[in-house]
């Protein structure tokens, strides 16, 4: 049933509304095997075999942390329940725009990962966490959820089996914080968007406190293909480490800005150059951002440039891939703008829970401003550097930490650049 | 189930939102566990701005009675997250992105040209009270700057890959439309749809 070996198909697998026109339509997407995956997942397979498939296909979450998925799904908690699935469609990293393209184009693959995803868990109900921006895509979602309900694909007795699933969808209302998975359940259960303290974690205290997978879009919606196609197929798609196809959303100073569908371990510079059109104006490249505001910054050398997109190569020029959001800064811009920039972000999204955090953004928002603007000594700098320093591993959540990556980052390799602000 | 008790109890109180809103307020309800009405909040809140784009305190509390939550809590919920208001602004918010990917691609230019343009600073209305511009952190459309979100009480729109002159245009017609009174406003649709 697997097709090892086989070759990976030559179009998309997850951007697939690309070759085939009105894939967001339900017939069209089921001429085109869609739901098949279900079907052999719910009458074919055991929950844990489904699981078992995740796992060997080695995919890791794709909502930034690139935690495998199939080892999440075991460690959901058997002994309580109901189970939840909570689909992360909160999308608010500056520079990620990829799972809405996931979401308008090929909305029922992602949804047919959901469900596949709940099956696994043994979960009859899953909600769609969607940033409040999103609020026409929730309405095509629920629309599309109703479609499946009169089709049988969603609802009760799915495929004659005794098993039932309900999807939902759940608007966000304009908090950045709400994407981190624990925040996110607290505002699901309508309280205030902030983190809890872990462990434990989601798949044993969840939603309600009950057993819950918290999974990104873009991880989900390549379940179908990898239940379809079988978790060795999936592996010949990427690297050893690092399985898969990965959308990049290249911004910044880029001539063809877009999401990028391609294998885990493509190269900045295949990214950046043969797919995103290079840098515009004859500019020249300076720094690469890999995660989204949450990076820190890459000198973009020819070393940097021939690094290989994946979890383990990326800190080897001292990154994270996170979210893969590849933002491109050419050598018209100054790195001490750029980081009050990403500090003025952190400093509004911070939910104030913790104080390093909160208050330390407050300063750095101060002090990048100053800096930026002209109005300060080398003593600013270095004093921006300590503050930075001392947030570094104190914070309740990993915001705090993606808060100052920026700041470091910029200081230690883009001296100069601060030396000619405070200079002038 | 538990569901049409909280719905009969809910049409029962003849409050202005569970009146005028019954049968969405029974299929919001009906999402969650019925022992976790809370989590209703937030698209409660969504059903309630639909009206002046803010929620004032009668709504609130209104709100907190069918969830059996303080209006304090509501409050907070309000306070919390940026897309609620508990007071009155434009009927329209340009929410232009400024963001670090948005602005590397000229959106702060052209965020001040329009406000100029408009005779206002960002984050103020424009005198006849229709036009609110914001300044919003990443809207997830970095490839398409400059762009911004439309929010009303009917909801929110994109616009992307917009120009100043497109972007007055559109204002024009808003305020067009919003002479004209409500129900115009699906003949105006972001070009950036499908
Ligand atoms: C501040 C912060 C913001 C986050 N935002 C998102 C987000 O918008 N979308 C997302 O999928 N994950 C986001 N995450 C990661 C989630 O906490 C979580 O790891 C993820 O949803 C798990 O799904 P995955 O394993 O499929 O990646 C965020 C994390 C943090 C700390
Ligand atoms: S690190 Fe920041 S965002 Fe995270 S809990 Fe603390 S205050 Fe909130
Ligand atoms: S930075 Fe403006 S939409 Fe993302």
């Amino acid at each position: 049933m697997n097709d090892v070996g086989r070759e990976p198909p030559a179009g998309h697998i997850l951007l697939r509304h690309r070759e085939i026109p009105e894939i967001d339509n339900l017939e069209v997407y089921r001429q085109n095997g869609g739901f098949e995956a279900l079907r052999k997942a719910v009458t074919l397979m055991g929950p844990d075999e489904v699981t078992e498939e995740v796992k060997t296909s080695g995919l890791r979450g794709r909502g930034g942390a690139g935690f495998p998925t199939g080892l999440k799904w075991t460690f959901i908690d058997y002994d309580r329940y109901p189970h939840y699935v909570v689909a992360n469609a909160d999308e608010s990293e500056p520079g990620t725009y990829k799972d809405r393209e996931i979401m308008e184009g090929n909305p029922f693959q992602f949804l047919e990962g959901v469900a596949i995803c709940a099956y696994a868990i043994r979960a009859e109900t899953a909600y769609i966490y969607l940033r409040g921006e999103f609020w026409q895509i929730a309405e095509s979602l629920d629309r599309q959820i109703e479609a499946l309900e009169r089709s049988g694909f969603l609802g009760d007795n799915l495929f004659g089996t005794d098993y039932s699933l309900r999807i939902s969808t759940h608007l966000g209302a304009g908090a950045y914080i709400c994407g981190e998975e624990t925040a996110l359940l607290e505002s699901m259960e309508g309280k205030l968007g902030q983190p809890r303290l872990r462990p434990p974690f989601p798949p044993s205290f969840g939603l309600y406190g009950k057993p819950t997978v918290v999974n990104n879009v873009e991880t989900l919606t390549n379940v179908p293909m990898i239940i379809k196609h079988g978790g060795d197929w999936y592996r010949n798609i990427g690297t050893e480490k690092s399985t898969g196809p990965k959308i990049f959303s290249l911004s910044g100073n880029v001539e063809r800005p877009g999401n990028y569908e391609l294998p885990l371990g493509t190269t900045f510079r295949e990214l950046i150059y043969e797919h995103g059109g290079g840098i515009p104006n004859g500019r020249l490249i300076k720094a690469i951002m890999a995660a989204g505001a949450s990076s820190s910054l890459i000198v973009a050398n020819d070393e940097a440039l021939d690094t290989k997109m994946d979890y383990e190569s990326v800190p080897n020029v001292g990154a994270q891939l996170g979210s893969a959001s590849v933002i491109v800064i050419d050598d018209t811009v100054s790195i001490p703008w750029l980081i009050n920039k990403t500090i003025h972000f952190f400093k509004h999204e911070s939910c104030g829970k913790c104080t390093p955090c909160r208050e330390g953004n407050y300063w750095m928002v101060h002090l990048t401003e100053r800096i930026a603007q002209g109005q300060a000594s080398m003593n600013d700098v270095e004093l921006l550097y300590d503050v930075a320093s001392q947030i570094k591993g104190k914070c309740l959540c990993a915001l705090g930490e993606f808060s100052i990556e920026a700041v470091l980052s910029g200081i230690e390799r883009f001296r100069t650049d601060f030396e000619q602000v405070v200079a002038d | 189930m538990n569901v049409s008790d909280g719905a009969s109890e809910v049409t029962k109180s003849l409050s202005p939102l569970s009146s005028k809103y019954a049968r969405e307020i029974e299929a919001i309800l009906a999402k969650y566990p019925p022992e976790q009405r809370r989590s209703a909040v937030m698209p409660l809140l969504y059903l309630a701005q639909k009206e002046r784009m803010y929620v004032d305190r009668e709504t609130m509390q209104e709100i907190g009675e069918i969830l059996g939550m303080s209006t304090t809590d509501v409050a907070s919920i309000v306070g919390f997250y940026s897309l609620y208001y508990d007071e009155p602004g434009g009927k329209y918010h340009i929410q232009i992105c400024t963001d670090l990917p948005c602005a590397l691609r000229g959106a702060e230019d052209f965020l001040v040209e329009l406000c100029e343009r408009l005779g206002i600073l960002p984050g103020e209305t424009t005198k006849d009270g229709l036009i609110t511009i914001e300044e919003v952190m990443c809207l997830a459309a970095c490839d398409n700057a400059p762009m911004f979100q439309v929010q009303s009480s009917q909801g929110l729109e994109y616009y992307e890959n917009q120009t100043v002159e497109n972007a007055l245009k559109l204002i024009e017609e808003l305020r067009t439309m919003a002479t004209r009174g409500p129900g115009h406003y699906e003949s105006i649709r972001s070009d950036s749809d499908e």
